[in-house]
């Protein structure tokens, strides 16, 4: 068994929290830039340019590129040769965010009790944790720092499995065009289809973790992808919803095997602030 | 580009159109979901307000904290279209703008026809590059509330779009017409 500290754990969940909030993901940089050939609107051109200057203005100020840092999402890969001392793996996770939190300036927008009290939690916890046991002797954690006005505006279909991948590319550009300009267009997607209704949603979830850009390593996934993307960006929403050609920088899709009856399609939109980041500990 | 600064008069919102940038200079407030309870419940108790609702403008935004050194954190704006309820309410107190990111309902366009209001729009996720424009921030209301408490800030140059006018247009609904491919 390999033994890992959890104060480690707290220690590189802070950091990489305060990383990726200040620091925008050169993908998505790169995107951005790319985008701006693409785009026809002089005020969407304009706007991107914004974009990309905020997050020079982030750096050079230490600042977060976005006054939203987020809820804490982690995926945790967890090696079954691995052994946590200290605290729990949930316990220093948690930890990690509220350090993270606090050193970094970074606003804290968790409320307890969704319904009534609505109390803010003081410390952006506690963070949306999955957990996987897999071979080997490694932790891994992907975190990410999602913005409310983004998640605010993803939705969840069981589609019939006669709609077909014509039923997906429709239900997708229905979520991004109802969206509008509210989750900060241009946006990345991920589209998780199949499962069940949660794995759907979790599948949608973990897409938002690759770049924009990156091919689905399955060809006619691949096709299918850039087909929706091309289906989304005639929408005309453009950046900051303002109007224009870019709606969104990438689509990523991740699926699942299904009950015969089932088409479920989940589309979790993210803001061109896709904050993720990965810890190997 | 036009240059605005606090108060605004009639004559000034008047004259914008939805699509004008907008670099606006001097007093603003601050305030989003939790704050905008608490403000309508202020209102209809008849107690202190948190700041003069006549002649003002509330920007939707939940900053970061400040950094040793600096007024404000990241401050952008927030998704305007939550506030949407409390908007007629505001602008019969005498509010005349709004500033968030975001669609509003038919409603609220129709209220700020109406009350000759005007909704303004900042770019959205470029919080650091907006709070290069605040020059001071103070927590005037609600501290209890957090990032949601009420600020009121002094902004130079702050870059605005109109995004709906007092005549009723709407730049959300003419920008996405022009590029939609059908």
């Amino acid at each position: 068994m390999r033994v890992i500290e959890s104060q480690k754990i707290v220690e590189a969940v802070s950091e990489k929290l305060i990383e990726i909030n200040v620091e925008l993901d050169p993908a998505i940089c790169k995107s951005l830039e790319e985008s701006l050939e693409k785009e026809e609107s002089f005020l969407g051109k304009e706007l991107i340019n914004q974009l990309l200057e905020n997050s020079r203005i982030a750096i050079q100020e230490n600042l977060p590129i976005c006054q939203d840092t987020g809820v804490v999402v982690a995926f945790v890969e967890v090696g079954e040769e691995v052994r946590i001392k200290g605290e729990t793996l949930e316990k220093a996770i948690n930890a990690g965010v509220a350090k993270g939190y606090e050193k970094g300036y970074l606003r804290k927008s968790m409320v307890s009790d969704p319904i009534f009290k609505r109390v803010n939690t003081g410390n952006n916890t506690p963070a949306i944790i999955h957990t996987e046991l897999v071979p080997g002797d490694k932790l891994k954690i992907k975190v990410a720092a999602k913005g409310g006005g983004s998640e605010n505006m993803s939705k969840l279909k069981m589609l019939k499995p006669a709609d077909g991948p014509q039923g997906i590319i429709d239900f997708i550009c229905q979520v991004v065009d109802e969206a509008g300009p509210n989750p900060c267009p241009p946006l990345v997607i991920g589209v998780g289809v199949g499962g069940t209704m949660e794995k759907a949603a979790l599948l949608s979830k973990k897409a938002l973790f690759m770049p924009p850009h990156e091919k689905n390593p399955d060809p006619e996934l691949a096709d299918f992808e850039e087909e929706i993307l091309k289906e989304v960006n005639k929408l005309g929403v453009g950046p900051l919803g303002l109007g224009g050609r870019i709606t969104a920088l990438g689509v990523n899709l991740l699926t699942y095997p299904c009950h015969i009856a089932s088409l479920p399609v989940a589309v979790n939109l993210n803001c061109h602030a896709a904050r993720h980041g990965k810890i190997e500990l | 580009m036009v240059e605005l600064t606090t108060p605004l008069n009639s004559d000034d919102l008047e004259k914008l159109k939805a699509g004008d940038r907008v670099l606006l200079s001097g007093v603003i407030y601050t305030a989003r979901d939790a704050a905008h309870r608490r403000i309508k419940g202020a209102i209809e108790k008849k107690e202190k307000l948190p700041f003069p609702l006549k002649g003002s403008l509330i920007f939707y935004v939940g900053p970061t904290p400040p950094p040793p050194g600096k007024p404000i954190g990241s401050a952008g704006p927030t998704t305007s279209g939550r506030m949407d309820p409390y908007v007629p309410l505001l602008l019969e107190q005498g509010v005349k703008g709004f500033i968030g990111k975001g669609k509003r309902s038919q409603q609220v366009k129709d209220a700020l026809k109406e009350f000759k209001g005007v909704y303004f729009v900042a770019t959205g996720g470029a919080g650091a590059l907006l709070s290069r424009c605040i020059k001071s921030s103070e927590v005037i209301a609600y501290e209890d509330l957090g990032p949601e408490a009420v600020h009121r800030l002094e902004v130079e140059k702050f870059p605005l779009f109109v995004a709906n006018d007092v005549h009723g247009n709407d730049i959300f609904q003419q920008g996405v017409e022009k590029f939609r491919i059908s």
